[in-house]
C-alpha cells in the first residue's frame, strides 16, 4: 500500500546487465535472472507450485499462502515454510517444494483445506467450474474430503459491483488479484477489500461503481468464480465451448484474443497472452462487445426493385445486377476502417482491376489531402510497444489513449508507474486518462501546430499521433517537421482496427498495395506484373471527401462500399450516395442498406479468417472462430463480383490473398513525397462562442457495441466540459444544462467544469445525447454558441 | 529474592506525576539536555551497550534497530512509537502513559535525534480515551516548553511529534500494519522486505519501537549503559514492567529486573487469591504459550521463558487459579483472534474461524477424543503458515493448553459439557451475586 520508490533516472535501468543466479529446486539446478521469484524459477523446471494470489504481472502480495515451500539459504533453513511467490532467488538457495518436502506438502494441503472450508460446493452451477484454478488445484494439491463440519460463511448473492461485473462473495478466496489489477495495472482503484477477518470482502464505494474500462480483466484473472461477467453468467460450461485464438476488431491496439463459441454463437471473448502487445489484458469493449454479429443480420443478397424496395435475390441475380451497375466509367470504393488486411487488399485490387480506378479510400471519417500524404509516408514505419518502454518521453498529439487505444494506455501507464515516464499531451483539457498518466497537457486549441513545433524532444522520444490530428490543418505537417528535426520516433494511431492494414494494402487513392506510391511508375509496374494486367491508373484517386463531392455533382456514377456508416463521415454524405448506384457489402442492416441498390451479405470477423495490422504495423492472423458459418468474406464476394464483371481478381480465399500480399512485399523504392500544409489561423470566439472539441469515448454509440446493455451502462455519461471562467460567465455549475448551437442545430448537455482551454468546450463525439456531427454538422475546431439552457 | 527497581513507575504515586512540572521535579528532561550535546551515533552506541531489547514482545536489540537506519541518505527518517497496546492481558504502556507520558516524550526526542528523524509519531490505540488526552496534553506542554518544535534547547535539532489515534484494531500493533494504518490505509501487514528501516512510513527509513523501549532510553542516557546493563540477566539486560492480572491478591504493574520469577512476583502481589492455587498462566499475554505451576521458578527473561517453551512477550502475566476452565479461557482468546484477524491470509482468516467452532463444540462436550488430534493438526496448519504472527498467537494457547490440560478437554467430552462453575472464577465469587 505504501508509495513505492520510483527510479527517476530514466533510461539507465533499461539496459541492465542481467545478473544470473543459480539455485537448486527439488534437487535440480536452475539458473535464472537475479530478482526472479522462487515460484517462477520453479516454473522454469516445470515444477508447478500451486498458487492463487500470485500473478506474474501483479506485485507480489503473499496473501493466499498456497505456494508455501521449504527454503534453505547458506545452509540455514528458514524455520517456517515460505511463500515462494514473494521470495526472490538467491545464489545457492535450496528449495524443496511439495514434491520433495513433506512439510511443504502438508502446509499446502492445510492451506487448501482452509481455503475450502468457507467455499461453496456449487461448482456444477458456477461459471468457473471446469476451468477453475481452485477446482484444479484442490484436486492436485488437496485432500479428497474436508474435515470441516461447521457452518460455512454465506453472503447475499450476487452483488453488482458494476453493471457488467457481479460478485459472489462466498466464493471469493480474497487473493486480491482483482483489487491489485485495478490499482496497479488499470489505475482505477474503484474496488478494494473491505471489512476484516472472515468477513473481508471485495467492495466498492457506494457512490463510485466499478466503472473502469478494464474491469473485465478482473473476471478473467479471478482464480475462482467470485467475479463473473453479467452477460456470460450461467450461459455456458467451459467444456462446451470451442476456443479459437483471434484478433480484436475494435481498435488498433492489436490485442491477442480468444473467442469461445458454442454452436455457431460467440459466448465470450477473453484477452489472449501476448507479452509484446497486450500482455494478458484487454479492454471491456474488446471483451464484451461482440453481440453485434448476432443481431439484425443480413443473410441473403438483396436488390432494389423498380418500386424502390429492397427484395431478397439469389446470389447469381444480385451479382449480375451489381456487376452491371458497377460497369461504368466513373466509379469509386469506400471500405471503411474495419475490414481485415486481406479484405482491404481485395477492395484495393478490385478498384484497380475491376473498376480501373484509384478512387478508393478507407477513411470513413474526417479526411484531408494533408493526411493522405502524411499517411503515405508513414505506411511502413514500425514503432513498437517496446519503444514506449524505452522512451524518454511520450508525446500524445490529438490522441486520448484510454479512449482511443486502451492497450497503449496501459503500456504508457505501466511505464509511468515503473519509472515515472514523462507524458506530454496536446489536448483541450486534462482527461481522466491523461490525469492517470500524470501528463503535462498543452492546452491551446486552434494553435496546435505551433505548440507541436515548439516541443523539445530527443531521439528517444516517441510521438503518438492520433487520427484526430488530421482535423487540424497543418498539425500533421508540424508533427512531421518536429520528428525530422529531433529524430524522435513517430507512430500514427488510427482508432479503427483496419485502417493501418488498409493503408498498407492500398485501399487509399495515393497508394497501391504494399504501400507503393501510385505516382511512381516502378510501383505500378510491380503491380502490373504481379497482377498480370496491362495498366494501372497512374493518377492518384479521389479521397473520401472528394468522392462524396463527386457523387453530389453526379461525376461518379457507381460506388462500392464495404461497411461504412455514412453518418461517420458527414451529416449529408447520405445525400450524395443516394444519387449513385451503390453496391454495399454488409453484415447488418444500416443507413447504407436503406439507400443501396444491391446489398451483399458478408461474414463478421468471428466468421472468417484474416488478419489485422495494429498501430505498430504488426499483423495478427486469426482463423474463423465460427467454423461452420455460411457467410462469405468480403474478399470472396469481391472475387465473385469481379468474375461476374469479367475482370477477375483471382482471390477466392483468404489464404490466396495472404499469399499474394506476402509475395508482393512492401515498397522499397523511393518513398512517397510529402508537401507540408500550412496551418490556418485559429478562429477567435466571441464572448458566448467557443471552439468545439470532441473525441469518441471508448464506450459510446458505436455500432459494434450494440446489443450489450451491461457494457453500455458503464459508459461515461455525456457532458460538456467548460472552463471555470466560462461557467462563471454563464452562471452554471457542475451538472447544469447548457445549450451548444450553430446555424445547423443545437444540443443540450450537462456542464462539467474542467481545466479546459478557456476558448474551447469539449463534448463526446458519439455518445448518447451527444452526436455533434449529426446535430451540428461538425465535431471539431469550429465555432459554436454556448448558453445556459 | 529480587527487589523491585522502579524507574518508569517510580513516581506513579504522586498525584501530578503526569504533568510536565511533576516530571521535571522528579528529574525529568535532564537526559534530553545531555543527549542533544552528544553525537547521535554515540547515543546509538550507548543504547547498544546498555543491552536494551524491544519491550513490545519480540525482544529485538533496540540500538541495533536504530543502527539499521541508513545515514546520510538525504531522505526523511521517521520514528514511530507503537502504543497500540491491545494484546489480551497486556497492560503496561497504557498505565505508563497515563501516569508518566513525559518519559515517553523525552525518549522520543532522544531517539529521534539519534536516528536523525525530524518527525515522530505515536500511534495509540483508539479505545484509551483518557490516555489519549493525557498524551495529547503532554505533547502540547512539551511544545510550549520548547522541547518539541524548532531548534530544541538551542541545539539546532527540530522535531515534530504527532499523536495518531488508531481505530481499534489489534493487527495495527503489528508494525507494518501500523504503518499502513498511519498512512491512512486499512491496517494490514506489509510484505517484508523491504523492512521499515529501509522503506517504512511513506517508504522512508523508519524505526518502530514500543512505548516502554523508548521510555527506557532517558534513564540509560542519564545513568549510563553500565547502570542499565547491571540489572537483569546475561542476555536480557535492565529493568522492565511486569503486569500481573487475574487471580492474584494485588494485581498491577511491577517494575523489576529481567529474570525475576513468577514465584517472586506473586509474593509481591500478595499471593494467589485467598483459598486458591495457581493453575495456569501466560508469561507474555494470551499469544504466548501458557505455563503451569511447574514454571513458577522459570526466570522471566527472553532466554529463560523461551527455554521453557514459551515467549517473554509483553510480560503480561495473566494468573488463573484452579476455578478456571482452561477450555473456556482458550475459547475466549480464540474468539478474540478470530475477531481481530485482518483477513489478509488464508490460515489466519479461515483458521481462526474454524478454531472457534471446534473449541465451542469441545466446550459444549460435543465431539470425540480424536477431535483433539484434529484440533492439533489444524493448529499445525496455521502455526507458521500465516502472513504475520497473529495466527501463531491464536494457535499457541490451544497447543499449550492441550499439552498441559488434555485431560480437562477430555473431561468436557466425558461430562457432555463444561465441568466447571463459571461463577467460581469471577471476582464476585462468594459475594452472592449468582
Amino acid at each position: 500500500m505504501s508509495i513505492q520508490e520510483v527510479n527517476r533516472t530514466g533510461t539507465s535501468e533499461l539496459e541492465p546487465a542481467v545478473e544470473m543466479v543459480t539455485l537448486t529446486i527439488d534437487g535440480f539446478e536452475v539458473t535464472v535472472p537475479k530478482g526472479t521469484l522462487v515460484i517462477r524459477a520453479a516454473e522454469r523446471l516445470g515444477i508447478q507450485i500451486p498458487r492463487f494470489c500470485d500473478h506474474p504481472l501483479l506485485d507480489p502480495v503473499g496473501a493466499c499462502r498456497q505456494c508455501l515451500v521449504e527454503i534453505e539459504v547458506n545452509g540455514r533453513k528458514f524455520p517456517k515454510p515460505q511463500a515462494s511467490c514473494t521470495i526472490p532467488v538467491e545464489p545457492g538457495m535450496v528449495v524443496n517444494t511439495q514434491l520433495t518436502s513433506t512439510v511443504a506438502d502438508k502446509a499446502q494441503q492445510g492451506v487448501m483445506e482452509l481455503l475450502l472450508i468457507n467455499h461453496p460446493l456449487d461448482c456444477p452451477v458456477c461459471d468457473k467450474g471446469g476451468e477453475c484454478p481452485l477446482q484444479n488445484q484442490a484436486m492436485s494439491n488437496g485432500r479428497g474430503e474436508s474435515r470441516y463440519e461447521g457452518k460455512k460463511r454465506t453472503f447475499e448473492k450476487p452483488i453488482n459491483i458494476s453493471a457488467q461485473v457481479l460478485l459472489d462473495r462466498e466464493r471469493c478466496i480474497l487473493c486480491a488479484r482483482c483489487t491489485r489489477f485495478s490499482d496497479q495495472i488499470a489505475g482505477d482503484p474503484f474496488i478494494t477489500l473491505n471489512e476484516r477477518g472472515a468477513l473481508q470482502q471485495v467492495g466498492i464505494y457506494e457512490k463510485e461503481p466499478f466503472e473502469s474500462y478494464f474491469s473485465g480483466n478482473t473476471v478473467q484473472i479471478c482464480p475462482v468464480g467470485a467475479l463473473t461477467g453479467a452477460s456470460y453468467r450461467f450461459r455456458a460450461r467451459p467444456f462446451d465451448l470451442v476456443s479459437t485464438p483471434s484478433a480484436c476488431e475494435h481498435c488498433a491496439s492489436g490485442c491477442d484474443m480468444r473467442s469461445d463459441v458454442r454452436r455457431g454463437k460467440t459466448l465470450r471473448r477473453l484477452a489472449g497472452d501476448d507479452p509484446s502487445v497486450n500482455e494478458e489484458w484487454n479492454c471491456d469493449k474488446g471483451r464484451w462487445a461482440f453481440k453485434y454479429a448476432h443481431q439484425d443480420r443480413i443473410t441473403a443478397p438483396m436488390i432494389r426493385d423498380e418500386s424502390g424496395e429492397l427484395r431478397e435475390a439469389s446470389w447469381p441475380e444480385a451479382l449480375a445486377v451489381a456487376a452491371e451497375g458497377l460497369s461504368v466509367n466513373r466509379s469509386a470504393v469506400l471500405t471503411g476502417g474495419r475490414v481485415t488486411v486481406e479484405d482491404a487488399y481485395g477492395y484495393a485490387k478490385f478498384a484497380r482491376i475491376a473498376l480501373r480506378t484509384n478512387n478508393i479510400d478507407f477513411r470513413a471519417r474526417f479526411n484531408s489531402e494533408e493526411e493522405r500524404e502524411f499517411l503515405a509516408t508513414l505506411a511502413t514505419t514500425t514503432v513498437k510497444y517496446s519503444d514506449i518502454d524505452q522512451a524518454d518521453q511520450v508525446v500524445l498529439l490529438a490522441f486520448e489513449p484510454e479512449e482511443e487505444s486502451p492497450i497503449i494506455f496501459l503500456r504508457i501507464l505501466k511505464q509511468v508507474r515503473k519509472r515515472s515516464l514523462k507524458v506530454v499531451s496536446v489536448a483541450p483539457f486534462t482527461s481522466r486518462g491523461n490525469s492517470k498518466l500524470g501528463a503535462e497537457v498543452i492546452k491551446n486549441v486552434g494553435n496546435e501546430p505551433s505548440e507541436i513545433a515548439s516541443l523539445a524532444l530527443t531521439s528517444k522520444s516517441v510521438v503518438l499521433v492520433g487520427e484526430r490530428l488530421a482535423e487540424i490543418a497543418g498539425a500533421l505537417s508540424s508533427a512531421k517537421a518536429l520528428v525530422e528535426k529531433t529524430g524522435a520516433k513517430m507512430a500514427w494511431i488510427p482508432r479503427r482496427a483496419g485502417e493501418r492494414g488498409a493503408l498498407e494494402a492500398g485501399a487509399i487513392g495515393n497508394l497501391l498495395p504494399g504501400a507503393r506510391p501510385v505516382k511512381d511508375p516502378a510501383a505500378r509496374v510491380d503491380l502490373q506484373t504481379a497482377w498480370s494486367v496491362e495498366s494501372i491508373p497512374s493518377e492518384p484517386g479521389l479521397g473520401t471527401d472528394q468522392i462524396l463531392e463527386a457523387l453530389h455533382k453526379g461525376d461518379i456514377e457507381a460506388l462500392l462500399v464495404g461497411g461504412v456508416d455514412p453518418f461517420d463521415i458527414s451529416r449529408d454524405a447520405i445525400e450524395g450516395l443516394k444519387k449513385a448506384f451503390v453496391v454495399s457489402l454488409e453484415i447488418r442492416n444500416s443507413a447504407m442498406t436503406e439507400i443501396a441498390d444491391v446489398v451483399l451479405p458478408v461474414a463478421a470477423v468471428v466468421e472468417k479468417s484474416g488478419s489485422f495490422t495494429d498501430w505498430q504495423g504488426s499483423r495478427r492472423s486469426f482463423d474463423a472462430a465460427v467454423s461452420d458459418s455460411l457467410q462469405r468474406s468480403d474478399l470472396r464476394v469481391l472475387s465473385m463480383l469481379a468474375e461476374e464483371m469479367q475482370r477477375p481478381i483471382h482471390l477466392p480465399t483468404v489464404a490466396a490473398a495472404s499469399k499474394e500480399i506476402a509475395a508482393l512485399g512492401t515498397w522499397d523504392g523511393n518513398p512517397a513525397t510529402f508537401a507540408p500544409s500550412a496551418s490556418i489561423a485559429s478562429k477567435v470566439p466571441s464572448e458566448n462562442q467557443a471552439l468545439l472539441t470532441s473525441w469518441r469515448n471508448l464506450l459510446d454509440e458505436g455500432t459494434l457495441q450494440s446489443g450489450e446493455p451491461n457494457l453500455a451502462a458503464t459508459a461515461k455519461k455525456a457532458e460538456c466540459v467548460i472552463s471555470a471562467d466560462r461557467a462563471e460567465r454563464l452562471g452554471v455549475k457542475d451538472g447544469d444544462l447548457i445549450r451548444i448551437s450553430n446555424e445547423i442545430g443545437s444540443m443540450t448537455l450537462p456542464a462539467r467544469i474542467g481545466d479546459i482551454d478557456f476558448r474551447a468546450i469539449w463534448i463526446p463525439r458519439n455518445s448518447k445525447g451527444s452526436r455533434p456531427l449529426l446535430e451540428l454538422g461538425t465535431c471539431t475546431h469550429s465555432l459554436v454558441t454556448v448558453v445556459k439552457a | 529474592m529480587s527487589a523491585l527497581t522502579p524507574v518508569l513507575s517510580a513516581f506513579w504515586d504522586q498525584k501530578d506525576s503526569f504533568t510536565i512540572a511533576g516530571y521535571k521535579r522528579n528529574g525529568g528532561y535532564k537526559a534530553v539536555e545531555e543527549a542533544l550535546s552528544m553525537e547521535p551515533d554515540a547515543i546509538i552506541q550507548m543504547v547498544k551497550d546498555s543491552g536494551l531489547r524491544g519491550r513490545g514482545g519480540a525482544g529485538f536489540p533496540t540500538g541495533m534497530k536504530w543502527g539499521f537506519i541508513p545515514q546520510g541518505d538525504n531522505k526523511d527518517h521517521y520514528l514511530v512509537v507503537n502504543a497500540d497496546e491491545s494484546e489480551p492481558g497486556t497492560c503496561k504502556d497504557t498505565p505508563l502513559l497515563l501516569a508518566n507520558p513525559h518519559v515517553l516524550i523525552e525518549g522520543v526526542i532522544i531517539a529521534s535525534y539519534a536516528i536523525r528523524a525530524n518527525h515522530a509519531f505515536i500511534y495509540i490505540r483508539g479505545e484509551v480515551t483518557h490516555v489519549i488526552r493525557r498524551v495529547q496534553q503532554a505533547i502540547e506542554d512539551a511544545y510550549k516548553d520548547g522541547l518539541l518544535g524548532k531548534n530544541i534547547r538551542g541545539k539546532g535539532f527540530d522535531l515534530e511529534l504527532v499523536l495518531h489515534v488508531g481505530a481499534g484494531a489489534y493487527i495495527c500493533g503489528e508494525e507494518t500494519a501500523l504503518l499502513d494504518s498511519l498512512e491512512g490505509f486499512r491496517g494490514q501487514p506489509r510484505l517484508r522486505p523491504p523492512f521499515p528501516a529501509i522503506a517504512g512510513l511513506y517508504a522512508r527509513p523508519t524505526v518502530v519501537n514500543n512505548v516502554e523501549s523508548i521510555a527506557s532510553v532517558p534513564s540509560i542516557i542519564e545513568k549510563g549503559a553500565e547502570w542499565f546493563a547491571s540489572m537483569g540477566t546475561e542476555k536480557s539486560k535492565g529493568y522492565t514492567l511486569y503486569s500481573l492480572s487475574g487471580h492474584v491478591k494485588n494485581p498491577g504493574q511491577f517494575e523489576a529486573p529481567l529474570g525475576i520469577t513468577l514465584r517472586e512476583l506473586i509474593e509481591m502481589a500478595g499471593g494467589i487469591r485467598a483459598g486458591h492455587r495457581l493453575k495456569f498462566w501466560t508469561p507474555g499475554g494470551s499469544s504466548t504459550p501458557m505455563f503451569t505451576d511447574a514454571h513458577l521458578d522459570t526466570p522471566l527473561d527472553y532466554e529463560g521463558v523461551a527455554a521453557a517453551g514459551s515467549m517473554l512477550g509483553t510480560k503480561a502475566l495473566q494468573i488463573f487459579d484452579e476455578t478456571t476452565c482452561v477450555v473456556r479461557a482458550v475459547l475466549r482468546w480464540t474468539e478474540f483472534y478470530k475477531h481481530e484477524s485482518c483477513g489478509k491470509c488464508t490460515p489466519c482468516r479461515e483458521g481462526t474461524w474454524w478454531l472457534v467452532q471446534a473449541l465451542k463444540n469441545l466446550e459444549n462436550g460435543e465431539g470425540k477424543p480424536e477431535d483433539l488430534d484434529k484440533l492439533l493438526d489444524l493448529c499445525d496448519n496455521i502455526m507458521g503458515r500465516s502472513f504475520c504472527a497473529l495466527a501463531d498467537g491464536a494457535a499457541s494457547p490451544i497447543i499449550s493448553s492441550l499439552q498441559y490440560f488434555r485431560d480437562e478437554y477430555l473431561e468436557h467430552l466425558r461430562n457432555g459439557g463444561c465441568p466447571f462453575d463459571p461463577a467460581a472464577s469471577t471476582i464476585f465469587e462468594g459475594v452472592g451475586v449468582r
